[in-house]
């Protein structure tokens, strides 16, 4: 808690040095806005303005191009609403939505394990966390190649004898199902991460007290990290929730979109880059971001945000 | 380069029937742009935005450049190759720095060309001289001049065919459909090879439209048609080939995980027998058979099998249409290079293409198509902004990858049946027909 203070002495200082004549209470009172600045200003330009042009454009016919526009008030609303089929994608987001469920059970499992004294556990924090790192263009890339016929995987289940004629990307039954595994591969790492650091905030005294005591490691991880990690956990599910519903980049380079994996962002940025109905195609970033919000309220409302003592 | 090559096959695909035409939109009074009969008055450097980023590293726009130069010794070229051409340009046409001479991306619906490109005369001087001209004209004023000009067909692979025991081209559907069966059992190439994945090789399909009828008007009757998927008509026709060639399994196992760049080498090498793909694509075949140590004669190109009072047909449609930039402070410059590059400089000949200018002969790639008495045909443009406005009104997208990817997936099982596939795409059209009519 020390070093934002003695930031803002100095500044003070300086501050109080360059205009001499102002009371040095006045230069006190701009020092932390001064030093907002530069994060509030890039924030106004790269989210609040555009996401003000959004709602504007979402009541405008505009085309992406043309240089004029004219205002349609809630038709681009009252289409989305009255064209089911365009939340019918929502139901590939049930496969991602599942998948993170896995994901974060996997993730709390890895982390409980890797907080006790595993061997080589750098290693495989390491290796976890890893393909969080990598641009997800090029793991969608890698993935492509993995799910080739005659490919890795197909490789590999052939050396451990399973030999099949199914195609990973190419049969609808298996092509969403791949490609919400590459998603649990690619984001396993990050919420990993956020249950390491949660269980090992929790103070080692806990822990010999609890081993005195003769706890198992279940009963350690019951009633010490479970709830520890409450927040985290809440936060994660927020998380795994919007993404699920918000899923673009795997699968827009891994099959375009094709073959029934369509998902909500992918099918706005068609409409707004394909068929030039930039209006429409806001209107419906915004009932995104909408449904998003009130997923996240629903979610405080149900485990609201307590704090916790552990002792 | 991937990219550059897929933006030249998507232009071909928009612009040949779906490019956006006259509208109502203000076109500005201000006189034509034209160039100084004296070379000593083009002054000036000028930057031309072009797609051709393998043209920039390999030193030929260079050239054309020098050539310039030497003809006009006080103006010079500045080149400004973009990969993602399409999407950063319609971008930078908000502002008013997008070069003075660019391509006109194909997303700008025409009624908006003169907001952004100078006029350059009238649609009487220039369809004198030059093809395609409907393609850029608005209120009787033209915005742009092609760069050059495509024939649509089969691109294929003649020692595949001809190991099949297949001597003449296919001239019915079901000729074609037996044609790749033989190819199927009689040699080890995959019949034909959709570039499902990659998506813009499959728009390439709607090049045919307009060839199966043999009808320039092809296009002016699809604002009035209220089912053009209705049987006997020419998408029904053409999407039913599609169908029926993935139905009966003459194409790669899995689609899904297709490779443009690969694919050339696989037809080359006499590993894929067949691609749909517009004209352009036969100097880079030759050029991946040359790479791949094989002999570029054996690319061959047929028409869509279909034949009109005993003739094949071929729809000849421009591929990228070169401009004036409105806000560009050197036009007469802008102009002159235009001219030269569209007269002068051989480019069109250079890619085995059509030539803009009427009186030039055919390329050598298209020799075949002379032998054999292909008819060219150019659609007529009278109505191509409704066409434009229905196809996007309706999210068909007739040179957007997902309708036809849409198409293979009903004949792969998945995506239901083509019937109802037909269906919807005719309810749909009607209904943005009926909205933008």
């Amino acid at each position: 808690m020390s070093s934002p203070t003695t930031a803002s002495a100095v500044a003070r200082g300086v501050a109080g040095e360059m205009v001499v004549s102002s009371p040095g209470r006045l230069a006190s009172r701009w020092t932390p806005w001064l030093f907002l600045l530069a994060p509030l200003l890039l924030l106004a330009v790269f989210t609040w303005v555009p996401v003000a042009n959004l709602f504007f454009y979402s009541v405008t016919d505009w085309d992406g191009v043309s240089p004029d526009r004219s205002l349609v008030g809630l038709a681009n609303y009252r289409e989305l609403v009255t064209r089911p089929e365009l939340f019918r994608v929502f139901l590939v987001s049930g496969y991602y939505l599942a998948a993170s469920v896995v994901q974060l059970v996997l993730a709390l499992y890895l982390a409980t394990v890797l907080s006790f004294k595993t061997r080589f556990r750098n290693l495989f924090k390491g290796i976890i966390f890893f393909p969080y790192l990598i641009n997800g263009v090029a793991i969608a890339f890698v993935f492509l190649f993995f799910f080739k016929p005659g490919g890795t995987l197909d490789s590999l289940l052939a050396l451990v004898g399973i030999s099949h004629d199914r195609l990973w990307l190419g049969d609808p039954a298996l092509a969403n199902p791949s490609l919400a595994a590459v998603s649990v591969w690619r984001y396993l790492g990050l919420n990993f991460i956020l249950f390491l650091g949660a269980i090992q905030s929790v103070p080692g005294s806990l822990y010999e007290a609890a081993e005195l005591d003769g706890a198992t490691r279940w009963q350690q991880f019951r009633y010490l990290i479970a709830p520890s990690i409450k927040p985290i956990l809440g936060l994660s599910v927020i998380l795994a929730i919007s993404g699920s519903l918000a899923v673009f980049e795997i699968p827009f380079i891994m099959t375009g979109g094709a073959g029934g994996t369509t998902t909500f962002v992918i099918q706005t940025v068609k409409q707004a880059f394909v068929f030039n109905k930039v209006g429409l195609a806001s209107a419906a970033s915004v009932v995104l971001l909408a449904l998003v919000l009130l997923i996240t309220w629903i979610q405080r409302r149900i485990v609201p945000d307590e704090r916790v003592d552990l002792t | 380069m991937a990219t550059t090559k897929s933006l030249m096959a998507i232009v071909v695909a928009a612009t040949l029937s779906v490019a956006a035409c006259s509208g109502s939109g203000g076109g500005t009074s201000a006189a034509p742009v034209t160039a100084p009969n004296d070379p000593s008055l083009v002054t000036g450097q000028i930057t031309v935005l072009t797609n051709r980023t393998d043209l920039e590293q390999d030193g030929t726009l260079a050239k054309y450049a020098a050539a310039f130069t030497k003809v006009y010794p006080k103006a010079s070229v500045k080149f400004e190759a973009i990969t993602d051409y399409e999407g950063e340009v319609k971008i930078r046409l908000n502002t008013s720095q997008y070069g003075d001479v660019l391509l006109i991306p194909n997303n700008i619906a025409r009624k908006d060309y003169p907001s952004f490109f100078a006029s350059l005369g009238s649609e009487a001087d220039f369809s004198s001289k030059y093809r395609f001209v409907p393609n850029s004209t608005v209120n009787g004023k033209v915005y742009g001049v092609a760069t050059f000009g495509n024939a649509n067909g089969f691109v294929y692979n003649t020692a595949v065919w001809k190991q099949a025991g297949i001597t003449s081209w296919p001239k019915t559907t079901a000729e074609f459909l037996a044609d790749l069966k033989l190819i199927k059992d009689k040699t080890s190439a995959t019949p034909y090879y959709t570039n499902y994945h990659d998506g813009w090789p499959l728009t390439q399909w709607q090049g045919a439209f307009g060839g199966v009828s043999c009808d320039p008007q092809a296009n002016n009757a699809l604002a009035q048609s209220t089912a053009p998927w209705a049987a006997g008509k020419e998408l029904n026709t053409i999407d039913t080939l599609l169908y029926d060639t993935v139905k009966q399994g003459l194409v790669e196992t899995d689609p899904t995980t297709t490779n443009w760049e690969n694919s050339k080498t696989l037809l080359a090498s006499g590993k894929v027998g067949t691609m749909l793909l517009g004209s352009w694509a036969i100097s880079q075949m030759q050029k991946a058979a040359t790479t791949a140590g094989k002999d570029p004669s054996t690319i061959g190109y047929m028409p869509f099998p279909s034949q009109t009072n005993g003739s094949f047909c071929s729809v000849s449609a421009p591929d990228y249409l070169e401009g004036v930039s409105s806000k560009s402070k050197n036009q007469p410059t802008a102009r002159a290079w235009i001219d030269w590059f569209t007269d002068k400089s051989g480019y069109a000949a250079s890619q085995g293409a059509i030539s803009t200018a009427k009186d030039a002969p055919l390329p050598p790639t298209l020799a075949e198509f002379q032998k054999q008495g292909v008819k060219l045909v150019e659609l007529d443009q009278a109505k191509a902004t409704l066409v434009n406005t229905i196809d996007k009104g309706s999210e068909i997208g007739l040179t957007a990858p997902d309708y036809r990817q849409k198409i293979v997936d009903a004949a792969r099982g998945t995506g239901g049946t083509l019937q109802a596939q037909f269906d919807d795409l005719n309810k749909k059209w009607a209904t943005a027909q009926q909205s933008a009519s």
